[in-house]
């Protein structure tokens, strides 16, 4: 059955390592001659600035998927941490407003924030055995309440110019979602960490009589995830120019998507980062050349649905390809 | 009654099935043998419908006989009993028993007819000798009494041939015993048995004719009197194994290396005092649930330890954490491999570094040595003799049963330990790979580590211990030296008292 060539390509495209990546490039390829400005610098400085933020949380995502949790928080803590940020450094209401250090005390106080509130899952999962799913799920509807009473749903501006400069030069965003990215790459490929954070994934029990510290860096993963988190809020606040209680309120979608998209496994064990940076730069390229076509939210969201479906069962097909070699 | 004549098989151009052909009369018991890979779970899976023969037929009473999948095996009276039994623990038995088919009130109303059920199921019970309640669920059965429910299931389809494949690895000698009996006695109703094992005395002592596959060809098939162990292994491994068990290199030392001193666990064990020392190899008998396991996770740090002392080289360790026993020396090969011991999808090499990563770093913040580390996972290859043929990349659920051993044996060599604790090693594993696994054992203690060998097979313990501790009722009953190394006298302290049961 195999034998035919137009299968056997198939099969080889199925298992080839940068599946996605190839799959960007055709669809751009496809795209561009039918999306009036799709294909400039300009629209490409769009996608990338669009995609920065949430490359970030989809990393720290991926950590967590990787150890054989979820975190569905990551989306609330940007929010919260957005609206933190602002309540330090607002010109118009911030506590430090108009102080010499209100910019790094807001970053300070963002980041550590994001990783407490990553902290607090990390315990629930690992201190109190809760299912990842229903921790973080209440983390979630909490962090996304408190962030809307304490703004009691406004929007906070007036934020310091040496903040925004973060978000909106694109280099230093690009650079901070860059470094991060890249460490989280080595952080998995080449450490004693990342190797333990495979095992526990593949088998938590093994890994504990193996003598693996499986609280230990399960509870630490959370915190990156929630940092990681902390780190989109920057770029996402100081892209828009607000601090917003709403802030990443709809891309909790393109995260898991994107996780998922690039390859790693929701039973724990699989994924790469790269194979996440591929998912975020696929889910960014449709969402903006459907944008461009004119599509309404509502349309944009159920192709992408459609797009993270496609790639679960892309998936399920390669391991089921995999298993029979 | 079934007779299969000229079967081929291959999987992926390899040939795993050679021209066998072998009958099974009514009422007989047919034992199957052959090393892990020798081809009985595929020519047992081509018997009941799971795989399809490249060529060659079977012939049921006479008539061909080829199915297409589990469900024709069972109308057509064959049953399978799987090593992993196929039982839903949180239903009850009777809901087990009758899972493929109800009886049902009215034959088109979808109700279940309870009291035709239960009915039923105390008379198949009754059949297998097993005295519970139908309404019992699964899961608060012992392994052996599951075992039982599967044969009642196989008798609730009306089954004739019953296929056991290894029915006894996981059963305690009394329900082995009382499995036998249940067996001798659906023999004698004309039932036909086909019976594989590793276990080649109880293969010696339950079966008529006995057929040996090796590679996948039929290398013996005769009356089981005309075997002996010995003439039954050399033809499975296809050499001449003089000795079942390597010779001892070197005497154990008077050095203390473990030092347990009345430990104790409500409920679990209760004042276990041993010394394990330098190089020696120290047995754990008794039955299952008479605490072995038990104690090897609590002196490992698994399982809490509410009184006595644990020492390791005269330090306490009672209070550290499983990591840091591992740090000081201390390793534990778990009974349970799948779930415990590896990580089925990861790599040989991945396993085999576990435990040993941090001490394979090159810096502070955790930066793998990876030269090191693929040296080391070589070394480790070459020690335990893994199979050369797989890389180091591939996943571990893809080796054999033996092969996995190995792996977690080279994981935990790989720490050089000071104590190790084996839990079951050679369950399920082949005998070429159980003669690796004794082996590096004996290589262990010649270089001074101390072992405790938890095992349910005498035979084993009197081939490798240099003394036997026997437990009962999650306390040591009895100490045997070498010179009263009696297979009896064990059995009769993991009992009881008098004779065998």
């Amino acid at each position: 059955m195999a034998s035919l060539p137009a299968l056997r390509l198939l099969k080889r495209a199925l298992l080839a390592d940068h599946l996605v990546l190839w799959l960007c490039l055709v669809y751009s390829a496809a795209l561009a001659p039918f999306t009036p400005g799709f294909a400039s610098w300009g629209n490409l400085q769009t996608i990338l600035a669009y995609a920065m933020p949430i490359l970030v949380v989809s990393v720290g995502l991926t950590l967590v998927l990787i150890v054989g949790g979820i975190d569905l928080s990551v989306t609330s803590i940007v929010a919260l941490a957005s609206v933190v940020g602002g309540k330090v450094m607002s010109a118009d209401e911030g506590w430090l407003a108009g102080h010499a250090l209100a910019v790094p005390a807001g970053l300070l106080a963002m980041l550590s924030v994001s990783a407490g509130l990553g902290a607090i899952n990390g315990l629930a999962v690992t201190a109190c055995r809760i299912p990842p799913f229903i921790a973080t799920l209440t983390t979630m509807m909490l962090v996304s309440g408190l962030a809307i009473w304490l703004t009691l749903s406004r929007k906070i501006g007036g934020l310091p110019p040496g903040f925004v400069r973060l978000g909106q030069e694109l280099w230093l965003a690009g650079m901070t979602a860059g470094v991060t990215t890249w460490l989280a790459h080595l952080a998995l490929s080449c450490t004693l960490y990342g190797k333990w954070l495979y095992a526990i994934g593949h088998n938590a029990r093994a890994a504990s009589v193996s003598g693996v510290p499986v609280a230990r860096v399960t509870f630490f993963t959370y915190v990156v995830s929630g940092w990681f988190a902390g780190l989109a809020a920057i770029l996402f606040t100081a892209g828009l120019e607000t601090g917003n209680p709403e802030m990443a309120r709809d891309n909790l979608l393109d995260v898991v998507g994107a996780v998922v998209i690039g390859g790693t496994s929701l039973y724990g064990g699989r994924g790469r980062v790269s194979g996440t940076v591929f998912g975020v730069l696929f889910l960014a390229l449709v969402d903006n050349s459907l944008n461009l076509l004119g599509l309404t939210f509502y349309t944009i969201t159920m192709v992408k649905g459609g797009a993270i479906l496609a790639a679960a069962l892309t998936d399920a097909l390669r391991n089921r390809l995999l298993t029979q070699e | 009654m079934i007779e299969f004549a000229h079967i081929e098989k291959s999987f992926f151009g390899v040939n795993v099935l050679k021209d066998v052909s072998l009958a099974v009369k009514p009422g007989q018991t047919v034992g199957l043998v052959g090393e892990n890979g020798a081809g009985k779970s595929t020519l047992m899976n081509i018997l009941g419908g799971n795989v399809r023969a490249d060529a060659g037929e079977m012939r049921l009473d006479g008539q061909p006989y080829a199915p297409d999948s589990p469900r024709d095996a069972e109308r057509a009276g064959i049953a399978f009993i799987h090593q992993e039994l196929n039982l839903f623990s949180t239903l009850s038995i009777a809901e087990n028993l009758f899972i493929g088919g109800f009886p049902r009130s009215r034959s088109w109303l979808p109700f279940i007819n309870r009291r035709q059920m239960l009915q039923r199921t105390r008379s198949l019970l009754a059949e297998v000798n097993l005295p519970h309640a139908p309404d019992t669920l699964i899961e608060r059965l012992s392994a052996g009494e599951r075992q039982l429910v599967e044969i009642a299931k196989a008798l609730a389809l009306d089954a004739r041939l019953i296929i056991l494949d290894e029915p006894t690895t996981s059963l305690t000698a009394r329900e082995t015993e009382r499995l036998f009996a249940i067996l001798a006695r659906l023999r004698a109703r004309g039932l036909s048995l086909i019976y594989i094992s590793h276990s080649l005395d109880h293969v010696l002592r339950l079966c008529d004719q006995i057929v040996v596959l090796r590679d996948g060809a039929v290398v013996a098939n005769e009356p089981a009197v005309r075997f002996a162990m010995d003439r039954l292994v050399s033809l499975m491994v296809g050499r001449e194994i003089t000795q079942l068990f390597p010779p001892r290199a070197a005497r154990p030392t008077k050095e203390v290396v473990l030092d347990v001193r009345d430990v104790a666990q409500p409920g679990i064990v209760r004042g276990i005092a041993f010394q394990l020392c330098r190089g020696e190899v120290l047995g754990l008998s008794g039955l299952m649930g008479a605490g072995r396991s038990e104690l090897a996770r609590i002196l490992f740090g698994l399982d809490p330890c509410a009184a006595g002392d644990i020492r390791l080289e005269g330090e306490s360790i009672r209070h550290l954490p499983a990591s840091e026993r591992i740090e000081r020396g201390l390793a534990f090969l778990t009974e349970d491999r799948r779930a415990e011991g590896l990580c089925p999808e990861a790599s040989i090499a991945d396993n085999v570094t576990l435990v040993a990563l941090p001490r394979l770093l090159r810096s502070w913040l955790g930066w793998l040595d990876r030269p090191r580390v693929a040296a080391e996972v070589r070394r480790m290859r070459e020690a335990v003799k893994l199979t050369p043929t797989a890389r180091d990349g591939q996943p571990v659920k893809t080796l054999s049963g033996g092969n996995q051993q190995k792996v977690v044996l080279a994981k935990w060599l790989l720490q050089e330990p000071k104590v190790f604790l084996l839990d079951e090693p050679t369950r399920g594993i082949d005998v070429g790979a159980r003669y690796e696994v004794y082996r590096l054992i004996r290589q262990l203690a010649a270089r001074g580590t101390g072992v405790l060998l938890i095992s349910s097979e005498v035979e084993e313990l009197l081939g490798m211990c240099d003394r036997i501790l026997v437990m009962r009722g999650g306390a040591i009953r009895d100490t045997i030296e070498p010179h009263e190394f009696d297979r009896e006298r064990i059995l009769r302290a993991a009992l009881h008292h008098g004779g065998l049961a």
